[in-house]
């Protein structure tokens, strides 16, 4: 066996598409299964089990999925439908987890949708794929028609609750991952984060009570429901409990997503799963845990890393999305944190001045520091410029923007001055044109 | 933030082909009938497999056609960075994708395949033939490097095996789309190490379950 996890208690056992994802593949590995029987013991109980499990949002927050469900108002008023809407914009940098649900497990997905929109007193649910998703775009199309066609859904289903579920794409802005842009999005306009409050509980898509779910939480919940929520709740620390898919990517022997257990540690997930960092575990550099917004940490502090939320956000990190992105020590980490500051320049939607102006600026200095054309002060100036964008924009944008490079100034404080010195003394710095020896 | 303006040269006029047209009202009826605005996004993603692109008569028509005032679809085309506002390559449309993940495994060089073999980014090329672009993180971080070239994604790419594939746009074949590397999806390299315990497949989940855990005892 490898890694912690045994495959009896994988939730997506079609990861790989090696096979059928279509209805009947998926009803023979137990998706659909007990459906009716679930919604039969009520919304409440739903609920109540899924905060039990102790699910917590899988789209990079890590809020308790049932505690955000239980938000919406108990009472649907006139005129004011609830609606689900399925965060599938899937775009942090290091993230591919949710493509290999819709395209490969697109049934467990949509029962998930109908549990979720039924706990919640929805009729209709909106499913917002990221534009570039093409192939994972038809494959739900496709999935959702053989769903209506065996009256797993739609009107007078044999469920019980009338349910409706929509496919809707973007069209390439990362920004629309967040909640409100992509309601903004959804509702026909630029993607640009909306003020909250009023939170989308209360007003949300076309004004009216909305939850908005990543696609592996809603996914999970009917499966977490057949086994028991105590079962969810074994694995992992207190606090941090269930399965997880982990992307792992960048310089490991062989890249790839898996199902783990939570608190894996980090070593045994890379060695057992990836066959190790390129070159072995001493070549290690640094690792961004979460996705590109999170801090990296360097590898001294990997060794017997749990991979969770509480124990990275101790190292003033994040699990994120558990998109986990290897750096050797072949990287050159300032031009790795210069490109990502160069997505986060591209990505800003412009509304809000600390993010439009800062990401820019922070954009330019880091290109002039990766080549050691700098002042050893800007290092600071940078630092504190990065303390003023994050915390003083609307949405979390700003602070995804500013995190890479506290972590690096944070961690590789002197790999940045010894850039400088060198570049002061005539010995700048052969700008390559990778980031890492090939 | 980055800066988009629409072409300098237009077309006089444009119409919606009628497939377009169908496909159009299919998408409007997913939303409620005062809410059409919402299927806009998707619309322009149709008037660009239509044409290529998308140039201003289309924008106008489309305002119409959703009773939006153009400004707001003009403000829409102009923010998503999918939406092309300039004729591309007839044979594809190649955008690598270039952020730290991809970068990591050597994304700069296929970008440098692409200006030697193709010209400069963002632009047509000299046969009219092909465009290349660099963007930002398309998702597919494990099976890096990798490119979009038209609608779907070509995986574990090196700059041989890219150029192969252009080579074969520019034979008028389509090559097959996914790994490059041999790899079926994102399983590691040499094949799936999880996953491989047979009941999981031979039909024992399907089996009725005798009871939903937690249940409340029936009164």
């Amino acid at each position: 066996m490898v890694g912690i996890l045994e495959d009896k208690d994988r939730i997506f056992t079609n990861l790989y598409g090696l096979q059928d994802w279509g209805l009947e593949g998926a009803k023979k590995r137990g998706a659909w299964n007990g459906t009716k029987d679930i919604l039969d013991l009520g919304r409440q109980w739903i609920i109540d089990n899924t905060k039990a499990s102790g699910l917590r949002g899988r789209g990079g927050a890590g809020f308790s999925t049932g505690l955000k469900w239980s938000f919406m108002p108990k009472e649907v008023r006139e005129g004011r439908p609830h609606y689900l809407v399925v965060n599938a914009d899937e775009s942090e940098p290091g993230t591919c987890k949710d493509r290999e649900i819709m395209r490969h497990d697109p049934h467990l997905f949509i029962e998930g949708c109908l549990v979720a929109s039924f706990a919640m007193q929805a009729h209709a649910c909106y499913i917002y794929i990221r534009g570039e998703y093409v192939r994972e775009r038809e494959v739900m199309e496709a999935a959702v028609k053989q769903a209506y066609e065996a009256k797993l859904i739609g009107k007078k289903n044999v469920h019980g609750w009338d349910f409706d579920v929509y496919i809707h794409h973007g069209a390439g802005a990362y920004i629309c991952g967040e909640e409100t842009a992509l309601l903004e999005s959804l509702e026909g306009k630029k993607g640009q984060p909306r003020l909250k409050p009023p939170f989308p509980a209360g007003a949300g898509l076309y004004g009216c009570p909305t939850t908005v779910n990543n696609v592996e939480s809603i996914a999970v919940v009917p499966t977490i429901l057949r086994r028991g929520a105590e079962w969810f709740a074994g694995f992992g620390r207190p606090n941090n409990t269930g399965t997880k898919l982990f992307c792992i990517s960048g310089h490991v022997e062989r890249p790839c997503n898996v199902e783990e257990a939570m608190s894996i540690p980090f070593r045994q997930l890379l060695e057992d799963h990836c066959g190790g960092v390129r070159g072995g575990w001493g070549n290690l550099k640094a690792v961004i845990p979460g996705g590109s917004s999170v801090r990296m940490i360097p590898a001294e502090m990997c060794e017997d890393l749990p991979m969770d939320f509480d124990a990275l956000s101790a190292l003033k990190s994040g699990l994120g999305t558990a998109a986990v992105i290897v750096m050797d020590k072949s990287t050159d980490l300032i031009k790795a944190i210069a490109r990502i500051s160069y997505f986060y320049k591209h990505e800003s939607c412009g509304q809000c001045t600390p993010c439009r102006e800062g990401t820019g600026w922070m954009w330019r200095v880091m290109e002039r520091m990766a080549k050691g054309e700098a002042d050893p002060k800007e290092i600071d100036t940078l630092l504190e410029v990065t303390t003023q964008i994050e915390g003083h924009t609307i949405c979390a944008l700003g602070d995804a923007a500013a995190w890479p490079i506290q972590g690096l100034i944070r961690h590789f404080r002197p790999e940045i001055e010894a850039r400088i010195a060198n570049y002061r003394s005539g010995k700048p710095h052969i700008q390559g044109h990778t980031l890492a020896a090939e | 933030m980055s800066v988009r303006r629409l072409a300098k040269e237009q077309p006089a006029s444009w119409d919606f082909a009628p497939d377009t047209l169908e496909k159009a009202n299919w998408w409007i009826a997913k939303y409620p009938a005062e809410r059409k605005q919402s299927a806009v996004i998707p619309i322009l993603w149709l008037i660009q497999k239509q044409d290529g692109w998308v140039s201003e008569p289309a924008i106008r028509k489309l305002a119409q056609m959703l009773e939006m005032p153009v400004i707001r679809v003009l403000e829409v085309v102009t923010f998503y960075t999918m939406f092309q506002l300039e004729p591309v390559g007839s044979a594809a449309l190649i955008q690598v994708c270039g952020t730290t993940p991809c970068a990591l495994r050597g994304a700069n060089a296929l970008m440098d395949l692409c200006a030697a073999k193709i010209g400069p980014k963002d632009h047509l090329s000299a046969d009219g033939l092909f465009t290349w672009q660099e963007v930002e993180c398309l998702g597919a971080c494990v099976n890096a490097p990798m490119a979009q070239i038209n609608d779907y994604y070509y995986e574990d790419l090196t700059p041989e095996t890219l150029g192969q594939i252009i080579d074969d746009f520019k034979a008028g074949k389509s090559p097959k789309p996914g790994s490059y590397a041999g790899r079926h999806t994102s399983e590691p390299a040499g094949g799936a190490l999880t996953l491989t315990d047979p009941s999981l497949y031979d039909g024992s989940r399907a089996k009725k379950l005798k009871n939903i855990p937690n249940a409340p005892e029936p009164a």
